[in-house]
């Protein structure tokens, strides 16, 4: 992955009284639009809508159908506000719900609108050197439509199914049905029963039983035109004793409306199946300011069969809003669900993630490891759940949850919730709250690091469980990433 | 190698240091001792950098240059190191991997390319044996649950790997028990060259026993009220600092 290459480092400015002192916004790198020629529909949300999105997709009467029921729901329900969050609401009606690059039908990289592979070239991403150089399948969906699947051929020949949403309707609808809203139903919240009724593409990924995925899976969303909100769903299946890596990487241009991202990820593991995913969620975050930025309200979860584990890792860096909790349903015995996040607010942004840990089986065990960093005058919490039910007998969990506050300005949260219904259940918990100190900085600028080396430093090093469980190649990116959000939040 | 000329220096609205004068030669050791809250640290942190500081009056000038307007990593670059009397603890990020950022950014801003890690993982290696420490160090996160002696070994450790050209060793003995005294000091000296000045802060005169300095000077109520030779330190030793704060009151 060459996400992040092309950037340039920008000197903070020095020579105030105190080092931890005023906080200047680093530009965002991947703000610009690409000029594509593209089938929008107008703003608004109905039952016709829904109707036009599905028709526009070719897609079978029970599709329809099921996204029209989760209207049905969508209706019902409110937008919640429990988060510790504050935003303008969102009018819904003011949204595109499809907007699409034209000429989609791909079948080589031959057919890839020029204009947005010139994109890809900008967000360093050249899919010929993915193929060749990186062994890395990549998926990308571009506002709403996944335009690129590469690698399929390698893939088919392990009877591995990777493809976008709207290709796996069409051609393994038996697998889409049975699984799709297993374990995020329709009906389960706001955001995640919007996207039920409005979602436009997404990736799909099957691994056959016993099957060992041969490489890192990956897909990469933008959004990129205007007044749209993006609404992709990821499905992904690991048959029994299966395995499988999947990574996934977001940008968006800048712009002073606040764009919506709702997105619904399932996973399923069987029994004896592993799944990693990992995501670098780098949004547009808004400018220094606090205007603009991605609304970026995401539903995850997982749920593992017996002996199965799911590894979420995210390194969430972007956004105006984050509203996320990557969860496992550890319904299977000795099943192990693990949870390792860094999230990084600056400026005016304001994260409110976690995790959601169910023991339902026997001797079922998890790992949660939240790393916050604030900075500037953003505001970071951990929200999460860790629930052991009666029948859990010997479930295990161990917590972490670590926060860092640069400069005097911001916010740390910690709201961890425990909800134990079997004596028999072992629980760790651990927190701390520190700040990155002037001592450290100065003990660092003492034997030769600049600021912006040594905030780097000091910050890698207090993520590092968790940017170890990375991939190798993104963990690289993703501690650049880290450096360059934080770039100018000293100053 | 180091010149100070008439330093004043407050923090907040205190006054600490009040005309210090020294100059300190190349290959020269200079001892500065005096009671507590006499300003010895506060000097120690206004020659490396430190921004709580404001610099009222006088100068600082190493190898002729003007440092009083460079940031800290600037005055590293010119061979400036301080042992700090309280290392400060950087969680994950490991001693090797401390250490290793430090040197290449200091060849990156002397323009030389970042070290090959078999010279510098030798390099390592001895100087561990200078200081009596074993390899797991190296894997240790910078100064986390170190002990106090294991804190001021790794100072010098990071001395020897760094090479300075002056170093200024703030407290270096305090929290030693004898044993780690004399593998600290054994350390200091075998870095003692004819282009190499330390500077070296102390209350008491035992870490003297073992480094024994060209001059002493006795700073008290920020200013030095006397010089002499390594038999100063002896007077204080058997005197105490009374004397000199009588002598001034």
């Amino acid at each position: 992955m060459r996400l992040w290459r092309k950037l340039h480092s920008i000197i903070a400015e020095m020579g105030q009284d105190t080092i931890l002192d005023d906080v200047t916004s680093s530009e965002y790198k991947y703000g610009f639009e690409t000029k594509v020629d593209t089938d929008i529909i107008p703003p608004g949300l109905n039952e016709d809508v829904i109707r036009t999105i599905s028709k526009k997709k070719k897609e079978p009467e029970w599709m329809t159908q099921w996204r029209l029921d989760a209207y049905a729901v969508f209706l019902t329900l409110e937008e919640p506000d429990w988060a510790n969050v504050n935003y303008p609401k969102l009018d819904l009606q003011t949204i595109s719900y499809y907007a699409a690059p034209k000429k989609v039908q791909i079948n080589s990289l031959d057919e890839v609108d020029p204009e947005l592979l010139v994109t890809f070239e900008k967000l360093g991403i050249s899919l010929d050197e993915q193929k060749r150089l990186t062994g890395v399948a990549m998926d990308i969906v571009v506002d709403s439509v996944s335009v690129a699947t590469t690698f399929k051929k390698t893939l088919n020949e392990k009877g591995i199914l990777f493809c976008s949403m709207s290709e796996a309707i069409e051609k393994h609808p038996e697998l889409v049905r049975k699984y799709l809203g297993t374990v995020v139903p329709t009906s389960d919240n706001y955001y995640a029963t919007l996207n039920s009724a409005v979602f436009t593409d997404g990736s799909f990924c099957y691994i056959p039983p016993g099957v060992r995925c041969p490489m890192e899976l990956s897909t990469y969303f933008r959004i990129n035109s205007s007044g749209t909100g993006q609404f992709e769903r990821t499905l992904l299946v690991a048959d029994k004793g299966s395995y499988v890596s999947y990574l996934e990487g977001c940008t968006a241009p800048s712009r002073d409306e606040n764009q919506l991202h709702a997105a619904v990820v399932e996973l399923i593991a069987m029994d004896d199946a592993e799944i990693k995913y990992s995501t670098v969620q780098n949004w547009y975050p808004g400018n220094a300011e606090g205007v603009g930025g991605v609304f970026n309200f995401v539903t995850k979860r997982g749920i593992c069969h017996d002996r199965a584990k799911i590894s979420w890792t995210q390194v969430e860096t972007g956004s105006a809003v984050t509203w996320k909790y990557p969860s496992c349903i550890l319904k299977g015995d000795d099943s192990v669900g693990e949870f390792y996040s860094v999230a990084v607010t600056n400026n005016h942004q304001q994260a409110d993630t976690g995790t959601k840990m169910i023991h339902l089986g026997k001797r079922s065990k998890s790992i949660i490891i939240s790393k916050g960093i604030s900075a500037g005058q953003s505001h970071n919490s951990y929200r999460g759940l860790v629930s052991i039910s009666p029948r859990a007998d010997h479930a295990r969990n161990f917590s972490q949850c670590d926060s860092l506050l640069m400069g005097d300005r911001c916010g740390a949260h910690t709201f961890p919730y425990i909800e134990v219904k079997n004596p028999t259940a072992k629980m760790e918990h651990e927190a701390t709250t520190s700040k990155i100190g002037e001592d450290q900085i100065f003990y660092c600028q003492q034997r030769g690091l600049d600021m912006e080396t040594a905030i780097a430093l000091i910050v890698n090093g207090y993520c590092k469980d968790v940017l170890n469980q990375l991939p190798m190649e993104f963990a690289v990116e993703a501690q650049k990433l880290l450096a360059i959000s934080l770039e100018g939040s000293v100053g | 190698m180091l010149q100070i000329k008439n330093l004043h220096a407050s923090i907040g609205d205190r006054d600490i240091l009040k005309g210090i004068n020294l100059d300190v030669k190349p290959g020269e050791v200079h001892a500065i001792m005096g009671p507590n809250g006499s300003g010895k640290s506060t000097l120690a942190n206004v020659i490396a950098g430190r921004e709580d500081y404001t610099i009222t009056k006088g100068s600082i000038h190493m190898e002729g240059k003007d440092i009083m307007e460079m940031d800290p990593e600037l005055r590293a670059l010119q061979g400036l190191f301080l042992s700090f009397q309280y290392p400060i603890e950087i969680p994950g990020v490991t001693v090797s991997n401390f250490v290793k950022t430090a040197l290449n950014e200091l060849r990156k801003g002397r323009g030389e390319s970042a070290m090959d890690a078999s010279v510098m993982l030798k390099k390592m290696k001895a100087s561990l044996a200078l200081l009596e420490m074993d390899k797991g160090f190296l894997s240790r996160p910078l100064n986390e649950g170190f002990s106090g002696g294991e804190k001021k070994r790794n100072e010098i450790f990071q001395m020897a790997m760094l090479e300075p050209r002056l170093a200024i060793l703030d407290e270096t003995d305090s929290g030693l028990d004898i044993d780690a005294l004399r593998i600290v000091a054994n350390g200091v000296n075998a870095l003692r060259g004819s282009n190499r000045s330390f500077v070296v802060i102390t209350h008491y005169q035992r870490l003297l026993d073992h480094i024994v300095p060209d001059h002493v000077h006795v700073l008290y109520d920020g200013k030095i009220v006397k010089s002499g030779d390594k038999s100063l330190a002896m007077e204080l030793e058997a005197k105490g600092y009374d004397w000199i704060k009588k002598a001034q009151s």
